[in-house]
């Protein structure tokens, strides 16, 4: 590669301002996104959370089109397995979407765009370290444009 | 088209320190169908909400957004705010700019195109709000009290003398808990089983109260103002109703082998016993374990002589399944176990002991009978050593990172009943810091120094080496950097308080989360501290977190009175962000009644007519009183017949869409 191509794709790069949609459950998650909020934890802006009641609700179909609409990295965060507010929400979150990584391997979403996480409500830490990860990852792997809907703007 | 107002908060500088204000509500007013951006210094406040209110009804707002702070803390406040100015209260949504925002991101640019994005999801999800109107469900008036000890007993005392029934299930054979173990309490010296005891009759002959002891609880179902709790009883092999408690049985029972919790080991008690003599019911039990009679088949001396032929070997377990308005968990704490912390000796040497162990050396019921007397060779110490913060505000795996809170305290009432009892005796003290942030207590502190003559130690004990009939304490003066080497006749260690370790399962069963230390989790530390996040569950006392007397009751007697409030009622109100079925698009296949955790979706028979042929269809029924609202069987539908009311499918994608723009 050329210097003036290797610096053009630096300049993409440091342009790349990647968008992070996280669903997070409303007992567990949110309230350790909260907590991060509360201790004044510095994580990336480029998370926007979705608040749900339970990892459960969160419908493949949604994750599907906040790719479209061109999210770069989608996050379902909830309790840790077996302390599900509602019991078993979380266990059939955790199945659902472990079939559900497939598929997006499939239509060639690269599968550490997206993740599957438990934070609970005490874990302020873990949800900025999460977020920061996925964000991570997210720049090596450089803007989605597998599933994204063109015509959409950001 | 929707009128829709936004309204940004400043939140003081919290949030208008790194969001630009008038930047947000610029952008708001773009959004399609916002007709009014406000934004006020503090939104909560009566000005706040008065602004709210009145334009609502000035512009005739039919859906309502609050860029403020998390929806779990004022979420309630301002539907309140809109149910009050007319406005259906699920009309109202949160933007949360400050927890997800102002205070996770610096830079001012970032923040304030985030809160303008937050704000665009939050309209977006707003204009697909319909007015939800809640069912009413029936209350229980009765609550469950788990855990004896003192918060429990005082929960209980509170509730039943409000006129509900209470039960109280206790693991061990007696209620009482760790302070009937404790023999003063700082900072009065009062005697703990003169206060405690009276309460404790109080609590067993009190018509409104039924001890459930030697009892654990099971499984829990249900949701607030109807739970229904299964407890198992553990087989006593005592009827309680024959047993008088006249105490022979366990005087005479041959197998002396096993060592007293209560005594914190200090003495062996025999495999049928009452933990102590004072204990609530006063009924003994045989510990099946290591009774003879039941490990051998041999003995039976119990039997033989109980005069009121209470003995019945052939008990079983009993379960009692019991339907409950409110629950309190009162399940106390523990300390942790030292073996860890091989430096002290604790376990290889007899005269290093615990706290508790104390307690009970110097407590008139105890195993000397108050004498004060090595456990080694039952000689008097002259040289006593404390050491404060074992385990406590421990960053290594070993310990634990918080302080225990309660060990300043006790250790100075230690070293001053000491000087009390024995003025000969050598108190010396190692401590981190000292702590006394209560009620007269740094002044308890100062008179332990100051009257008794107790020499604190600024500083950590290394080691401690047995030589001849002594222990050599090793520590640091860390104030004048000198080692110091003190040759102990006993040594005390304030072991750290830790959660009980049974305290993640049965939050499990409840439904109520742990925090990193297993201590319960309070629903907001300032504002909800004795609720939890499951609604008509409470905390009390020390399974929220180190405490000591006083704050357990004061926080048992909070507890009680958010149950009573609970209990007080003959229907609650039930959240409407349940699930509904399009009984046009279901298809009757029922894969949603397999995930709902409460049963709260069954098959319902439609007639229809089919020109004018009457056929008859299966489709899916929610009950919208057992529906909690989590929402799982919406993605099981594989029609789309199920939706969420207050995060619709349509809600959603609209979130996802504007949150992406």
């Amino acid at each position: 590669m050329s210097v003036e191509a290797t610096k053009a794709v630096s300049e993409i790069k440091s342009e790349f301002a990647p968008l992070i949609v996280a669903f997070c459950c409303n007992w567990c998650s949110y309230a350790g996104a909260d907590l991060a909020g509360t201790s004044r934890l510095n994580y990336t802006a480029n998370v926007r959370i979705i608040r749900v009641p339970c990892s459960c609700r969160v419908n493949p179909y949604f994750v599907l089109r906040a790719f479209q609409r061109g999210a770069d990295g989608v996050v379902i965060a909830g309790c840790h397995p077996g302390d599900c507010h509602y019991s078993t929400g979380n266990y059939f979150t955790r199945r659902r979407f472990s079939v559900f990584t497939n598929l997006l391997e499939y239509l060639g979403i690269e599968k550490d765009r997206f993740k599957v996480d438990w934070i609970s409500a005490a874990e302020g830490n873990k949800f900025a370290s999460v977020m920061n990860e996925l964000l991570e990852k997210v720049h090596q792997l450089g803007p989605n444009r597998k599933l994204r809907d063109s015509r959409w703007k950001r | 088209m929707h009128k829709i107002g936004v309204f940004v908060c400043w939140c003081g500088t919290n949030i208008a320190g790194t969001v630009n204000i008038d930047e947000v509500v610029k952008a708001a007013a773009e959004i399609p169908g916002v007709v009014a951006a406000q934004n006020y210094q503090y939104m909560c406040s009566e000005v706040g909400q008065k602004l709210v209110k009145s334009t609502i009804k000035e512009q005739s707002l039919d859906r309502v957004v609050i860029a403020s702070c998390s929806p779990r803390m004022h979420e309630a406040t301002f539907r309140k705010t809109a149910q009050a100015a007319g406005l259906n209260p699920f009309l109202v949504e949160i933007a949360n700019i400050r927890e997800q925002c102002s205070w996770v991101h610096k830079n001012k640019e970032e923040g304030t195109k985030k809160a303008i994005a937050l704000v665009r999801a939050a309209v977006a999800k707003a204009a697909g709000n319909t007015e939800l109107i809640p069912g009413e469900i029936g209350v229980e008036h009765r609550a469950l009290v788990i855990g004896g000890g003192i918060a429990g007993i005082q929960t209980a005392l509170d509730i039943a003398d409000a006129g509900y029934e209470v039960d109280i299930i206790e693991k061990t054979p007696s209620i009482g808990g760790k302070m009937s173990q404790i023999d003063k309490t700082f900072p009065t010296l009062d005697c703990s089983a003169c206060i405690l005891t009276p309460k404790m009759v109080d609590a067993s002959t009190h018509p409104n109260i039924t001890l459930y002891t030697y009892s654990e609880v099971e499984k829990v179902s249900g949701y607030v103002g109807n739970f229904e709790v299964t407890m198992n009883q553990k087989a006593r092999s005592v009827n309680m109703e024959k047993c008088s408690g006249c105490g022979i049985c366990s005087s005479k029972c041959p197998s002396r082998t096993t060592k007293s919790e209560f005594d914190e080991g200090l003495r062996n008690r025999g495999a049928i016993y009452t933990p102590f003599p004072q204990a609530v019911p006063n009924v003994p039990v045989i510990d099946r374990e290591h009774c003879l009679k039941f490990q051998s088949g041999k003995c039976g001396v119990c039997e033989k002589i109980c005069p009121a032929g209470a003995i019945d070997y052939t008990q079983e377990d009993t379960k009692i399944t019991k339907k409950y308005g409110a629950i309190v968990v009162a399940t106390g704490y523990d300390i942790i176990s030292l073996d860890k912390f091989g430096e002290y000796q604790y376990g290889s040497h007899p005269d290093v002991i615990t706290s508790l162990e104390f307690e009970r050396l110097t407590n008139a019921a105890g195993p000397t009978g108050g004498k004060f007397v090595r456990p080694s060779d039952h000689k008097k110490p002259k040289k006593v050593v404390f050491v404060q913060c074992v385990g406590s505000r421990d960053k290594s795996e070993r310990g634990k990172s918080y302080c225990s809170k309660i060990c300043c305290m006790y250790t100075a009432k230690h070293a001053m009943l000491l000087g009390d009892k024995y003025p000969d005796i050598e108190s010396y003290v190692f401590y981190i810091d000292v702590r006394t942030p209560g009620k007269n207590f740094d002044e308890f502190y100062r008179r332990a120094v100051e009257e008794y003559g107790v020499h604190y130690i600024k500083g950590m004990v290394g080691k401690i080496f047995p030589e001849g009939d002594k222990l050599l304490v090793h520590g640091v003066d860390a104030l004048t950097g000198e080692t110091i080497k003190i040759d102990a006749d006993l040594v005390v260690l304030a072991a750290a308080t830790q959660a009980k370790p049974d305290a993640e399962a049965l939050g499990r069963k409840l439904g109520i989360s742990t925090d990193m230390n297993n201590f319960f989790t309070e629903a907001h530390p300032k504002l909800r501290p004795v609720e939890t996040h499951s609604a008509g569950i409470y905390l009390a006392g020390a399974c929220q977190g180190p405490k000591d007397i006083p704050e357990t009751v004061a926080q048992a007697s909070a507890a009680a009175a958010k149950a009573i409030v609970l209990l007080s009622k003959d229907k609650l109100v039930n959240n409407p962000c349940v699930s509904e079925v399009n009984e046009n698009l279901c298809s009757g296949c029922l894969e949603c009644t397999h995930i709902c955790p409460y049963d709260a979706i069954s098959a319902k028979e439609l007639e229809m007519n089919d020109h004018g042929k009457i056929t008859k269809r299966t489709v899916a029924h929610v009950n919208e009183a057992l529906c909690q609202g989590c929402g799982g069987c919406t993605v099981t539908c594989r029609p789309g017949a199920l939706d969420l009311k207050g995060f619709t499918n349509r809600q959603i994608l609209a979130e996802v869409d504007a949150i992406c723009q």
